[in-house]
């Protein structure tokens, strides 16, 4: 594996060895053992060209936990808002002995072009690209589904999961489904109609456009941020229509199965798609997300990084 | 050089063996074992001579983007893919929305002297579809406009459309329709279906291209006028166009031959040498689209020859320029996805290639049978030679070709414009 | 096999004064099932289990690159810790003694333990870095065309240390 570009690249085996691969990492970072030797002397890049705290700080964390050097690029101030073309960019970070681009960029397909193109030799991880995936993301979710509800099991079969929200305009729902049913989940996709893609028919996924009808059936609801321009996009009339029929409001958090636990990739809107005791009830893995976060993209640093690139 | 010429051991359309003579500009004789005394010999063994080729769409950027292509890049790369007159689109820089500009774009032409250049006009002033350009005034320029198009925009004002049907009327003129609803195709990278809802790409729906044409063939039979369909890609388009024609509306379409053969599929290397407007369909819409050039429904193959430089096709999709080149692979193209698939013969292939389109653009010293006397504007094409497409050997300024690594069938030996040889391979 | 594991649990009893202090982590995988029989004869001798772990060293190789990456093994630090502890790294063949810097490295991570004791099965010489054992099962002089392997009853079906020729 020299890339980390789209989950669509990945067999069952290979996401289930990230898994067990961060498995061992948090035993390791759970203890008192927090920073690890085996990626000294490697640079990695960030190189973040659309705005994310929370993604770029949880790869910083992993990198730096396994001693590699650390370089940020990102959108605000650099050249890459001032128009210095993808090209440009990863050619001097090629010339600066990048091993490892991480990129974040709102163009889909941005990291496939820099792993094709002849402009850098290092590995290239994919942190969300436009609306098309975002791999680790799906890893770390799955990671702690596998956690919570696995019970032992390596993969996730018999485990139902809703993704609920924005799924049209979200790469972590698209990663998610390639990932989930990958590992054998069951998935149901629950949106408007306005909010679905066309084609979605040939994924393998139910859709429900009844949020109710859904709830009290899954193991895993996954909340998706909804963003507000999509209002003027005309894809629901107003925020409080769709947090009616949408949103993970008190009501919907009583009717879920006992063991079932709520889940979302953040940031959250916070009384719009989730209300504040749903985020916060001890349904919620939110925060395992983000620690979880850290330990799997460990993982995804040393497969791709610690060994030869010869496979 | 000698303007005379022999095109020795060639066939003609119609598939006999024939020699053709070329003396002062005109087809001087046709017949077997031709003298060949005081005239250089063609040699046309496998070949067969079409009509000068006629593109009806091609974009040759000058004025304004002439880092991607010029008028005289543009007549080169023509001639090298057997092409003997161009229409170049008016989506250049100044607009071609008054007779000045189309005069310098058609006087550019005349001085690269390789093929005839008309020149499009603009429909609406700077194409931005409000107010009518000075189509009269075009028509009666020295570029003699009679096509008019704001291809690159549609024309989606119904109203607009509708007076501008009209007021060609006037010199048998014909707007020619870039069909693609704004309001429904806002940001949209590809085609709307299976492939993009994986890739994270806007989707470009193919009713945004059946709802115009839907329109505008109920528009130009009400007001008896003749319409164009720029660049058909959809089934469903081709569905309505063979409707409109069985109720006699006077409506032609058009199709690329990058449409006859590449699908949405490719976009998947997220590679923006496949981005265009309109955007690669699927199978099916290919399928459909052959089919319907070879029962007529699509009367001729147009190139939509759109030249960008390197930096506006290497860079992520979002970024990129709609459009490839095509002039020199489009006979290839065709002889790969219309002859050899058996759906048409060279006869019938030189009315999509030749008659249709000067018919449909009133050139009339074009699209005439290869006959004595008659100017001689000819392609001389090998379809059992072929070719590996190289971008780094074409003769355009840009290199933006999708089919650069594929083995073509097909090869333009020779091409004549009005007697003399305006391109030989291997010259 | 046995009687040489047998010897090695009363030395290092002998050595340690009983069993209240020491630790036993041994090296997965092979050095690990060591460390479980060790665990266990000892009991069989002082009635009591002593402490026993895992340390995995994957994560502290220094020749990670010269390979696609290796599966990480799991470890399993006991209860009371290594702090202050006699730790005794366990594994099945000390050779070039890479593998035991990486095991002194990955503890120096976990704590400070009172000393560190090293106790193999096989010594087959060539060193590469200053590194001894304490307890020795056997020493077998080998030359390093040859390939030594250990294997456990739990894991390969019987108890045994071959000897081969490999390539050169």
């Amino acid at each position: 594996m020299r890339h980390l570009l789209s989950i669509a690249d990945l067999s069952a085996a290979q996401a289930i060895q990230i898994l067990d691969t961060a498995e061992e990492l948090s035993r390791v970072s759970d203890g008192p053992m927090k920073k690890l030797p085996t990626l000294r002397g490697r640079t990695i890049v960030n190189l973040f060209a659309e705005d994310s705290t929370r993604t770029r700080i949880s790869f910083e964390a992993a990198a730096k936990r396994l001693s590699a050097d650390v370089i940020n690029f990102s959108a605000k101030g650099s050249s890459v808002s001032k128009g210095e073309s993808l090209k440009d960019t990863a050619q001097t970070l090629q010339a600066m002995g990048a091993d490892a681009v991480i990129i974040r960029h709102s163009a889909s397909g941005a990291a496939q072009r820099l792993a094709d193109s002849q402009w850098m030799t290092g590995s290239v991880i994919n942190a969300g690209d436009g609306t098309h995936e975002h791999p680790s993301q799906a890893l770390l979710d799955a990671f702690t589904i596998r956690r919570n509800l696995a019970h032992g099991g390596s993969d996730l079969t018999g485990i139902h999961v809703a993704i609920v929200g924005d799924i049209l305009h979200s790469r972590v729902a698209r990663s998610n489904v390639l990932l989930l049913t990958k590992l054998g989940a069951q998935v149901t996709l629950v949106a408007p109609p306005t909010l679905l893609p066309t084609g979605v028919e040939s994924w393998p996924v139910s859709v429900a456009y009844n949020f109710d009808d859904v709830i009290d059936k899954v193991d895993v609801v996954m909340m998706l941020r909804i963003q507000l321009e999509r209002m003027s996009e005309l894809f629901f009339p107003n925020a409080r229509e769709y947090s009616h029929y949408f949103g993970l409001n008190r009501d919907r958090l009583k009717a879920m199965k006992p063991s079932a636990i709520v889940m979302h990739p953040g940031p959250m809107n916070r009384g719009l798609e989730i209300t504040a005791d749903s985020a916060d009830s001890a349904r919620s893995v939110i925060l395992q997300q983000v620690t979880n976060g850290v330990t799997v993209r460990m993982a995804i640093l040393y497969l791709l990084l610690a060994g030869s690139q010869e496979l | 050089m000698t303007t005379s010429f022999v095109i020795k051991g060639g066939k003609l359309p119609d598939g006999s063996q024939s020699d053709i003579a070329i003396a002062g500009g005109l087809i001087s004789a046709i017949g077997s074992d031709l003298p060949v005394a005081n005239a250089t010999v063609i040699d046309g063994k496998d070949c067969v001579v079409l009509p000068g080729l006629v593109d009806l769409h091609t974009h040759l950027r000058e004025p304004g983007k002439e880092d991607a292509e010029t008028v005289l890049s543009g007549s080169q790369a023509g001639v090298r893919g057997g092409y003997v007159a161009l229409s170049a689109m008016a989506n250049t820089s100044p607009v071609a929305d008054t007779a000045g500009v189309v005069e310098q774009v058609f006087r550019l032409g005349q001085s690269a002297g390789l093929l005839d250049v008309f020149p499009i006009g603009a429909v609406t002033q700077g194409l931005a579809g409000e107010e009518l350009a000075e189509i009269g005034a075009m028509a009666d320029s020295a570029a003699r406009v009679r096509v008019f198009s704001d291809d690159g925009h549609c024309i989606s004002d119904p109203l607009v459309m509708r007076r501008a049907l009209e007021y060609v009327k006037k010199f048998d003129g014909v707007i020619a329709q870039h069909a693609q609803e704004p309001r429904l195709t806002q940001g949209s990278q590809m085609n709307e279906g299976i492939v993009s809802s994986q890739l994270g790409l806007k989707g470009w729906p193919a009713i945004a291209e059946e709802a115009i044409i839907a329109r505008d063939v109920l528009l130009a039979d009400h007001v008896q006028a003749r319409l164009h369909i720029c660049h058909l890609t959809t089934a469903g388009g081709v569905e309505i166009i063979r409707w409109a024609k069985q109720r006699g509306i006077q409506v032609t379409a058009e199709v690329t031959p990058h449409h006859l053969l590449l699908t949405d599929e490719l976009a998947r290397s997220y590679d923006p040498i496949y981005k265009v407007n309109p955007p690669l369909r699927t199978e099916a819409d290919v399928m459909a689209l052959r089919e319907a050039l070879a029962d007529g429904t699509i009367d001729i193959v147009a190139t939509d020859h759109a030249p960008h430089p390197a930096e506006s096709k290497e860079c992520e999709w979002q970024e990129a320029s709609f459009g490839m080149i095509g002039l020199e692979t489009a006979l290839s193209i065709v002889t790969k996805t219309i002859f050899d698939t058996g759906l048409l013969t060279w006869s019938a292939i030189a009315d999509r290639m030749s008659y249709a389109p000067a018919r449909i653009g009133l050139y009339a010293e074009h699209g005439q049978e290869i006959r004595v006397g008659a100017p001689a504007h000819l392609t001389v094409m090998n379809p059992t030679k072929s070719i590996r497409v190289d971008r780094d050997l074409v003769s355009s300024r840009s290199r933006n070709t999708p089919f650069h690594g594929m083995e073509l069938p097909g090869v333009v030996m020779a091409t004549f414009f009005k007697g003399n040889l305006s391109y030989k391979a291997g010259a | 096999m046995e009687r040489a594991i047998t010897r090695i649990s009363h030395e290092i009893l002998e050595r340690n004064s009983g069993s209240d202090s020491i630790t036993l982590l041994g090296i997965p995988t092979r050095g690990a099932h060591l460390a479980a029989r060790i665990a266990s004869k000892i009991e069989a001798i002082e009635g009591r289990s002593p402490q026993c772990g895992t340390l995995d060293i994957t994560l502290h190789r220094d020749d990670l690159r010269m390979r696609p990456p290796r599966a990480l093994m799991p470890t399993t630090i006991p209860s009371l810790g290594v702090e202050n502890r006699n730790v005794i790294l366990v594994d099945d063949v000390l050779f070039s003694g890479r593998t035991i810097r990486a095991a002194l490295d990955a503890l120096g991570e976990i704590g400070r333990p009172a000393s560190v004791q090293l106790a193999v099965l096989v010594d087959r010489g060539h060193r590469q870095l200053p590194i001894r054992a304490d307890y020795v099962g056997k020493n077998l002089p080998t030359s390093l065309t040859q390939i030594i392997k250990v294997h456990f009853t739990e894991l390969d079906g019987v108890d045994e240390v071959t000897l081969e020729e490999g390539l050169a």
